[in-house]
Order: C-alpha cells, then sequence, then structure tokens
C-alpha cells in the first residue's frame, strides 16, 4: 500500500515537472507579458524597470530554475499582473469553486443513483425509457449551453435567481461560503444544477447497468428466500453491491467538475479558480497559470488515490499492488 | 430372372439421386454479409435511424450551405445594421428576405450563420477525430506488437494525458498556439489520440494472441506488413464506433473553447462562437441568438450519439445474435 502511494506521488511529481516546462516554454513564445503590464505610455526605461522587477530579462533557462529552486520551497512566483502571490491567488478562489464542486456532485448523486436504480429494476416501463432519454440528452448537450437556458428561463424569465455571482458569504473558518445564506443558495442554485445535470446522466447510465448486473446473483436471491422486506434489500443489499463503481465514477467526475468549473464559472460569472486561470492566460499572467497546474495535477492525482483507496476499502476483493500500478 | 433397374440401387446411385434432388430444390438464399446484417440491425432501432436522420441533416446543411441558406453571413457588406437583433419570423428592412430564426447583433440572419457554423463544426471535428484515429491506431498497435519498453513507454505517455481532463489541455494549448481553425484542429488530435491509442492496444493484444499473425510471421512478413495490412482491419470495428462517439465529444469541446474565447476566429464563426456572441443579448431578452444555434448544436450531438450507442450494441460480440 505505501508503495502504491510512493508510486503515485512520484509520478505526478514527474507530471508537474513535465508539464510547468512545457508551460513555461509555450507561454514565453506566445508573447510578451510585459506589453500587458505596463501602461501604454509607459517608456521603454518602465518597461526596462518592470522587466527586471519580474526577472524577465533573464534567459529563459534561468528564469526556468530561478521558479524551480523557488517551487521546491512551495513559492510559485508572484502574478504578474497583481503583484500578490500567484498560489494565494488561486487558493483564495479556490473555496469557491470546490463549493460550488460538491453542492453539484451531490445533487448529482442524490439525482442520479435513485433513478437509475429505478430505470434497472423495471427496465421495460415507460418511465425508464424517459429517464434514459433524459440521461441522453445530459450528456449530449452542452453543458455551458444548458446553463444559458437555465438562465435565460430562471434568471431573465421568471427573474427567481441572479444570473451571475455568489450571492452573500459566510465566513466559516477559513473558507469563504455561499451555503450558509439563503441569497448564496439562490446564486449557487443555476450553476449547480448545470453541472449535476451532465454528471446525473452518467450517474443514471452507471447505477442502472450495476443495479441489472447484480439484480440476478445469488445474494439477491437468498435475501427474499429469507424472507426480507424488498425496501430492504434494495436499500442495504443491492446498494452496497452498487456503490463500488458509483464512488468511482463520482470521484473521477468530480476532478472533472473542477477542471470543466472553466466553463461553468465563465458563464455564471463565479468567482472561482476556473476563472482566474482563463483570465490569466488571456493575460499571459504565467506564474498564475503555471501554479494552477501544478496544484490541478496534485488535486487530481490525490483524488484518484483517494477513489483507489476507497475503492480497497468498499470491496475487500480489491488489493492495492505496489509493483504494477 | 433379370434384375429390375431401378429397383435395386447401388449406394452409389443414391448418392447422386439425393444430389440432383437437392439440386432441384429452388437455391437457399446467399448468407448475409456482415455489411447487410449490419443494416438489418441497425435499421431495426428506431432511435438509431431518428439519430441517422438527424446526423445526415446535419451533414447536409453544412455541405450544402452556400446554396440553402438566405444569406451569406460572411459577405459583411452585405448587412444591414437596421436588421440587427430582429426577433425570429421578421422581415429584413428591405422586405427581401424573412429572418426565420431572427438575426443576431451584427444583423446575420441566424438561419444561414448556423448553417455555416455547422460547415465549420463539422469540418473541425471530424477531421480531428479522423487524424487522432490515425495516429491513436498506429500507437497502440506498436505498442502491442512491439510490447517490452515502447509500450511501456508509449502507454505511461497515454496514462498521463488521460490523467488530465481535455478541456484544461486544450485551453493551455490554444493560449500556446493561438486562434484559428488548424489551430483547434492541432488541439483536439492532441487532446483525442490517446483514447484511441489504448482502445486501439487493447483490441491488438487480443489480435495479437491469434493464430493468422502467427501465420503471417512464419511467412516472415515484415512488421510493417504484418500490422499494417492483417492486424490493422481486424481491430477496426470496435475503433470505428469510439470514434464515432467521440465526434460528439469533439464538436461539444470545439463548441465550448469557442465559447470560452479560444477557439475558432470571428471570421469562421461554428456553433459554438454564435451560442457565445448571442450571450450578451439574452439578458436583454434576445434569447433566440443563443437558443437556436444551441439546438441545433444539440441535435447533431444527440444525433451522432444515438448513431454511435446503437453501432456499439450491434458490433459488441456479447451482443452478436
Amino acid at each position: 500500500m505505501l508503495t502504491y502511494i510512493l508510486r503515485r506521488l512520484l509520478q505526478a511529481l514527474l507530471v508537474m515537472l513535465v508539464m510547468s516546462g512545457l508551460v513555461f516554454l509555450g507561454l514565453y513564445v506566445v508573447g510578451d507579458p510585459v506589453s500587458m503590464m505596463a501602461s501604454p505610455e509607459a517608456t521603454e526605461l518602465d518597461r526596462e524597470a518592470i522587466r527586471q522587477s519580474f526577472g524577465l530579462d533573464k534567459p529563459l533557462w534561468q528564469q526556468y530554475a530561478i521558479f524551480m529552486q523557488h517551487a521546491v520551497q512551495l513559492d510559485f512566483g508572484k502574478s504578474f499582473l497583481t503583484g500578490q502571490s500567484a498560489m494565494g491567488l488561486i487558493l483564495e478562489r479556490m473555496p469557491a469553486t470546490l463549493e460550488l464542486a460538491c453542492v453539484a456532485m451531490l445533487l448529482a448523486v442524490l439525482l442520479g443513483v435513485p433513478l437509475g436504480m429505478w430505470a434497472g429494476l423495471k427496465p421495460r416501463a415507460l418511465s425508464t425509457r424517459g429517464i434514459m432519454t433524459g440521461s441522453v440528452l445530459g450528456f449530449s448537450l452542452p453543458n455551458f449551453w444548458v446553463g444559458l437556458m437555465l438562465i435565460m428561463v430562471f434568471a431573465v424569465g421568471l427573474g427567481w435567481v441572479p444570473a451571475s455571482g455568489r450571492g452573500d458569504t459566510v465566513l466559516f473558518g477559513p473558507l469563504d461560503l455561499s451555503v450558509l445564506t439563503l441569497d448564496g443558495w439562490r446564486s449557487l442554485v443555476l450553476p449547480a444544477a448545470t453541472i449535476a445535470t451532465a454528471k446525473a446522466a452518467l450517474i443514471i447510465r452507471v447505477t442502472r447497468a450495476a443495479t441489472r448486473e447484480s439484480l440476478p446473483m445469488d445474494y439477491i436471491k437468498f435475501a427474499r428466500a429469507k424472507g426480507l422486506a424488498w425496501g430492504r434489500i434494495l436499500r442495504v443489499h443491492l446498494l452496497k453491491n452498487i456503490l463500488i463503481p458509483i464512488v468511482t465514477i463520482s470521484g473521477l467526475e468530480f476532478g472533472q467538475v473542477v477542471a470543466f468549473a472553466v466553463v461553468t464559472e465563465t458563464v455564471f460569472a463565479w468567482p472561482g479558480m476556473g476563472k482566474l486561470l482563463l483570465d490569466s492566460i488571456i493575460t499571459l499572467d504565467r506564474p498564475v497559470v503555471v501554479a494552477y497546474l501544478i496544484l490541478i495535477v496534485f488535486f487530481l492525482v490525490m483524488l484518484n488515490l483517494v477513489v483507489d483507496i476507497l475503492y480497497s476499502i468498499l470491496d475487500p476483493r480489491v488489493r492495492l499492488q505496489g509493483g504494477k500500478a | 430372372m433379370p434384375v429390375s433397374r431401378g429397383v435395386v440401387t447401388t449406394p452409389f446411385e443414391a448418392a447422386i439421386d439425393a444430389v440432383r434432388a437437392l439440386e432441384a430444390e429452388p437455391p437457399l438464399p446467399p448468407p448475409e454479409t456482415p455489411w447487410q446484417r449490419l443494416r438489418r440491425e441497425f435499421l431495426a432501432s428506431r432511435l438509431a435511424v431518428l439519430g441517422l436522420v438527424l446526423l445526415l441533416l446535419a451533414v447536409g446543411a453544412a455541405v450544402f450551405a452556400p446554396w440553402i441558406s438566405p444569406q451569406d453571413p460572411y459577405d459583411i457588406g452585405n448587412l444591414d445594421i437596421f436588421d440587427s437583433k430582429l426577433p425570429p419570423g421578421s422581415t429584413s428592412a428591405d422586405g427581401s428576405i424573412t429572418y426565420w430564426l431572427g438575426t443576431d447583433g451584427q444583423a446575420r440572419d441566424l438561419l444561414s450563420a448556423i448553417f455555416y457554423g455547422l460547415r465549420t463544426s463539422l469540418v473541425v471535428s471530424s477531421v480531428s477525430v479522423a487524424a487522432a484515429l490515425a495516429i491513436g491506431c498506429l500507437v497502440g498497435l506498436a505498442a502491442a506488437y512491439f510490447g517490452g519498453w515502447i509500450d511501456a513507454l508509449l502507454m505511461r505517455i497515454v496514462d498521463i494525458q488521460l490523467s488530465f481532463p481535455a478541456i484544461l489541455v486544450a485551453l493551455i494549448l490554444l493560449a500556446v498556439l493561438g486562434k484559428g481553425v488548424d489551430k483547434v484542429i492541432i488541439a483536439l488530435i492532441i487532446v483525442q489520440w490517446a483514447y484511441f491509442a489504448r482502445a486501439a492496444r487493447g483490441a491488438a493484444l487480443v489480435e495479437r494472441a491469434k493464430e493468422y499473425v502467427e501465420a503471417a510471421q512464419c511467412m516472415s512478413l515484415g512488421w510493417r506488413r504484418v500490422l499494417l495490412r492483417h492486424m490493422l482491419p481486424n481491430c477496426m470495428p470496435p475503433l470505428i464506433v469510439i470514434a464515432t462517439i467521440d465526434l460528439a465529444h469533439a464538436i461539444a469541446l470545439e463548441s465550448t473553447l469557442s465559447f470560452l474565447g479560444v477557439g475558432v476566429p470571428v471570421t469562421e464563426p461554428s456553433l459554438g462562437m454564435l451560442i457565445a456572441n448571442g450571450y450578451e443579448f439574452m439578458l436583454s431578452g434576445h434569447y433566440w441568438i443563443s437558443f437556436f444555434p444551441g439546438i441545433a448544436l444539440a441535435l447533431a450531438i444527440v444525433g451522432i450519439n444515438l448513431v454511435g450507442d446503437h453501432l456499439r450494441d450491434i458490433l459488441n460480440p456479447h451482443n452478436a445474435h
């Protein structure tokens, strides 16, 4: 187990290294960040001063070496645009993104698992065909368009909820959360529903497949023969056994949701880190982009690791191996 | 006493008679070819046929866009600014055309813009999927055929690539590459090849264990010939199914990138671009500018998914009748 975890972390480190190098090189080739930072009236002398203050006058390999020296001490440089610490900027925005992703995923699971089980239990029912058609639409429709349409109906048309922003937030320890206020919920519900439609569609399909696979199994027959109530069989016996694929998919999709936040946050002007990434890409704010990528690689690797470990807890037959992973 | 012929028959004569009797019967219909089976099973599903119709409509609209569009949306000189943001069904200021789906902020007829937009979307996605399929096939086959460190190296690269969300990789790539239809295609190829490589390797590993590959190797055919002429055709069916479904992903991804403003340039608007253009007008109630391109996009994607889903069911050996 320990070898396995170490191996995965080492792999993540390698990916971070390769990727930061590539992005460094790529964004260097694209353009001169100084042209974005300096005011239009700035003289060549001013520009040179900016260049020196950010170390941009040095050759690229030296810039990268300096970046690496600091990066191993978890210092990822300062934003070209605001001068704040790049990682600090991202971490400041992270609670908003994670909050949105958690609520959306929770919504998707709460919606997807019961509907998927229903579809698996009654494969021929008319309602099942409705659910399955809905799920095809859910992952076929481009998510950003679904978001736009929800805004059109519920924000512009009916005026029930605001079209953008986060609403009131409350400090909860170090975290700034919208979930704790009514106004925050009103802002949260549309973006979360947008993400949840796509993810619920996927969870419905996975749950249905797992349910249909498990129903003819002996343990279900045995439970029935014992005279257990059907509801109890479904809630305890069946649910426990179909949980494994659902947990796996939900975990991996959670990573996708966080990465896809770029799109959802743009649609709803949600001040999370995805919006920050897009803005930083457009303004060539290299430290922020690199720091974001390093953070997201770390996040995705940890998420995979957690899912794998959960997997082995949920299913005692699965053993994590250190050698071949 | 003479033995009368016809009463006693030798076994040989009986066999001849049996053959003649068989020949006299109407010939059996020729066995179904794989293509016929595919067609019959495909047509058996109404949903799949609906998907095919949607797909053909989208392709038709894209191919014939210059002939069926009421207006050339790229011809800026032709646009009348007084016609901008007209609701669906209104006629132009000079009364020459009816805007069935309304006009956008630049007074473009939305129906024409959608036809042309489908064109950009479908070209970008199909070219990128075809190229990604070709690259992925080669990499996957090579990995399965040679094994050893080549396999390990290639598959590790694929693993790393796949551990990244496609949207992020494409976003960063486009930030580096810049705008343009060709750039979007390159980014989509880079994002997608790894799926195909993994699938091709899986299929090729199964094929490699079969006798015909061994036979080909025994005839000391070169590895290129064994790979491309013997193994590749046998690996194709599952890959074609994946490619079909991936086409839908590619269209959605392209429109998302264009929506974010890093995709195709303004001069060649794809459907995603049209939707993004309508975004700013939506809050003031001009819903149709985003709504109709989105519907077109959704219909195309749903059509492809329905076709791909059913193809997968048919070609899946577990479901073979």
